[in-house]
């Protein structure tokens, strides 16, 4: 019963109540939509922090998607040993990478006056709880070998049982805690995102790559 | 032929007396809020020197504008891919140790403090952090006059072409020359800004030129700051938005001026419709720097042609628009008299806010502490006027400030404000002889009727000569059929909040 609570209700509640918000949030205060960049008042420490902590991340983001989105191929491509090595330490070296940015990052907040004075209590929740997901995340990648592989047969099926809405519990209830507190403070990223600034991350602006340089906008049309 | 009309702007630098009027104007208006306390989007700096932000000419450090590369034009900050890359870290990024950390004072110690040996003192407190600072390392206006040091005026970027000599001509009579130059947006026809901002946030209005920051789709990439090469839009540290001058529109749509043009004590400011033809924007922005100023010229159509004019009306200005135009000063300082320049043209941003450059100090030494001017007056000229080949400030300096280094174009403006002078010293002192008067009105190629014209505009004009608002009208176009205060706070500046309509 706790195990439905926690893997069936949490993350249901937690995308639905995710969902709503950022939709509210758009719709109706589009003004609070904002990176709320820090850069102008603290640059160098930043720098350390913010580039490792992203490129660190959205590269390892892209690896969990991808094996949920292509699980065939992701099996069949972790099924070489040498390929499954190259995989795993390339996946500790951004852990690592994006873990050491966040410290930077921790550090920053904390450290520097001017970083301070724009740091929300919702900043340091979100921080913390980053912070909790990429050091979970290391750390099972490093005590529980072999991730890549043992994701597919566990995270995955799970999943994508959630999103065909038919929940099947049984792919991750008997694995160890640490790695079930990482799926579930997943889900709390998550839920968090809408409230935060983290919502900057559904704005990236790819459409700036096909946009044409000016932008003109008129009163009147024009005909 | 796409001709549009455009808000553009005239400075007269010769009449600016460095006061801050305009300055002090915008702040009140628009920038006394949490987050804005650093930003001035008028400000007026001491020329040579290194401005605001420190060294913002610098293309090389802040990476603004526009360059030429493989005869193609490009932002000098990124690509766009590159944009998206850079948009964790936006390596040329000013912070704001680049303006100056605002700071009040603890006012309250002075009142509160306990009885002492010492009298109280009212601390520097940083508006940002909220504690004590230290020291105050810099503030608006810093440098201004120099502020006691030469060091200001030897970094400034526009004397990097000049030879030893001419730089130490800036230092001849009580140290050093300069004058003023007060900046706000040049609502460019080519602006990095806009073409900088992932979020597509920044936008030209069509109708009028002004170009504007949606604070509804600013998400703090910051790219804009770094690709203004004027350094005019600002980032609200606050709000997590950018904001740049808005060249008062509010005002403009119900038929005022903008208030820094309004408050200005020299009269310097004019304002007024240009009309252009879009179709050139980018091949003006991409010729060879020394043709940049006849390009942008040359994009300005004349008003009074028919065939403009129709050109005009098939896309949509209005009439009254169009007479707008015709009546425009700015028109006439910058394409009839040719005596207006942009500023910085060679960051190919194609700046529609127009410089007269300031009349430059005759050359003169100091002997035994006197003003000697000795030299002039063995020419038979009187020393208190101009005199290009005895001019302290150098040439040079003048064409990297304003006409991307090429020096004819600069030479034929200060010919013209020099005939200016003579012709109407000969006419009201009757010191010069009518030979050396002629001489002067065709070296700076212009007419006895001109320079009365120029004359008229630049010494006497009414406030209704000064600025030409054209009918936007937006504002007040509403009252004819509903309660304007229905729509208070729908429109404008600040955040949007439709406030309940009100009850009969």
């Amino acid at each position: 019963m706790f195990d439905n609570a926690l893997f069936i209700g949490f993350p249901y509640a937690a995308v639905t109540i995710s969902i709503a918000v950022t939709i509210y949030r758009f719709f109706f205060d589009p003004y609070s939509v904002s990176s709320q960049s820090s850069q102008f008042l603290e640059n160098r420490k930043l720098f350390f922090g913010s580039v490792p902590w992203h490129y660190g991340l959205i590269t390892i983001l892209l690896g969990h998607l991808t094996a949920l989105l292509f699980s065939r191929l992701w099996g069949l491509f972790t099924a070489n040993q040498t390929r499954l090595y190259v995989l795993e330490i390339t996946g500790l070296a951004l852990a690592l990478m994006a873990t050491v940015g966040l410290v930077i990052l921790f550090y920053r907040r904390m450290a520097d006056a001017r970083s301070q004075a724009v740091t929300s209590e919702l900043d340091w929740i979100l921080l913390v709880v980053l912070f909790l997901q990429v050091g979970l995340g290391f750390w099972v990648a490093y005590y529980y070998r072999w991730g890549s592989d043992w994701y597919l047969h566990t995270a995955v099926p799970w999943l994508v049982s959630l999103l065909k809405f038919q929940p099947d519990i049984t792919y991750v209830t008997a694995l160890p805690f640490w790695v079930k507190f990482h799926f579930l403070n997943g889900f709390t990223i998550a839920f968090l995102l809408p409230f935060t600034r983290l919502v900057h991350l559904l704005v990236y602006p790819l459409s700036y790559l096909w946009r044409e340089h000016q932008v003109v906008i008129w009163n009147k049309a024009r005909h | 032929m796409d001709i549009r009309a455009h808000v553009s702007m005239v400075f007269h630098l010769d009449k600016c007396i460095g006061c801050h009027t305009c300055s002090i104007a915008c702040k009140n208006i628009w920038t006394d809020r949490k987050g804005t306390e650093y930003m001035w989007w008028n400000n007026v700096e001491t020329k040579p020197g290194t401005g605001y932000p420190t060294q913002w000419e610098d293309q090389e450090k802040y990476k603004g504008g526009w360059e030429k590369k493989n005869e193609e034009l490009k932002l000098k900050l990124h690509s766009k891919l590159g944009g998206l890359g850079n948009i964790f870290y936006n390596p040329y990024l000013p912070t704001i140790d680049d303006y100056y950390e605002p700071w009040t004072y603890d006012y309250e110690n002075l009142f509160n403090a306990p009885e002492g040996d010492d009298q109280p003192t009212a601390r520097a407190i940083s508006m940002i952090t909220g504690k004590p600072m230290d020291s105050i390392e810099a503030g608006p206006n810093w440098d201004d006059d120099l502020g006691g040091s030469p060091l200001y005026a030897r970094n400034d970027v526009n004397l990097d072409e000049l030879t030893d000599d001419e730089r130490e001509q800036l230092n001849e009579l009580e140290r050093v020359v300069f004058f003023y130059l007060p900046r706000i947006c040049n609502h460019c026809l080519n602006p990095g800004c806009v073409a900088a901002c992932p979020a597509g946030a920044i936008y030209k209005r069509g109708e009028d030129g002004i170009v504007l920051l949606s604070q509804e789709k600013c998400r703090a990439w910051r790219m804009c700051i770094s690709g203004c090469p004027y350094k005019k839009t600002y980032f609200n540290w606050a709000s997590g938005k950018s904001e740049k001058c808005i060249l008062c529109y509010p005002r403009l749509e119900s038929g005022q001026p903008p208030a820094c043009f309004h408050s200005c004590v020299g009269r310097i400011r004019y304002l007024g419709v240009l009309l252009y033809d879009a179709d050139q924007i980018e091949k003006c922005a991409s010729v060879p720097d020394h043709e940049l100023v006849a390009a942008q010229r040359n994009m300005i159509q004349d008003p009074f042609d028919p065939e403009v004019i129709a050109a005009a009306k098939k896309n949509g200005i209005s009439d009254a628009m169009i007479t707008s135009a015709q009546n425009s000063p700015v028109y006439k300082f910058v394409k009839k008299w040719q005596i207006a320049l942009p500023l910085h043209p060679d960051f190919r941003t194609l700046p529609m806010l127009y410089y007269v450059p300031p009349m430059l100090p005759v050359l003169a030494k100091t002997k035994d502490g006197n003003y000697d001017v000795d030299g002039l007056e063995k020419e038979g000229l009187p020393a208190m006027l101009s005199s290009l080949e005895k001019a302290r400030m150098p040439i040079k300096y003048m064409a990297s400030m304003f006409s991307a280094g090429n020096v004819q174009e600069v030479e034929d403006v200060y010919r013209k404000l020099i005939a200016v002078r003579i012709f109407k010293r000969a006419q009201k002192v009757k010191d010069y002889q009518q030979a050396d008067v002629d001489a002067a009105l065709s070296q700076g190629k212009t007419t006895a009727e001109e320079v009365e014209a120029i004359f008229r505009l630049t010494a006497l004009p009414t406030y209704e000569e000064r600025f030409v608002v054209p009918p936007l009208g937006r504002e007040v176009a509403v009252e004819a059929w509903e309660v304007p205060l229905d729509h208070k706070r729908e429109a404008g500046f600040g955040v949007r909040n439709k406030i309940a309509k009100r009850k009969f």
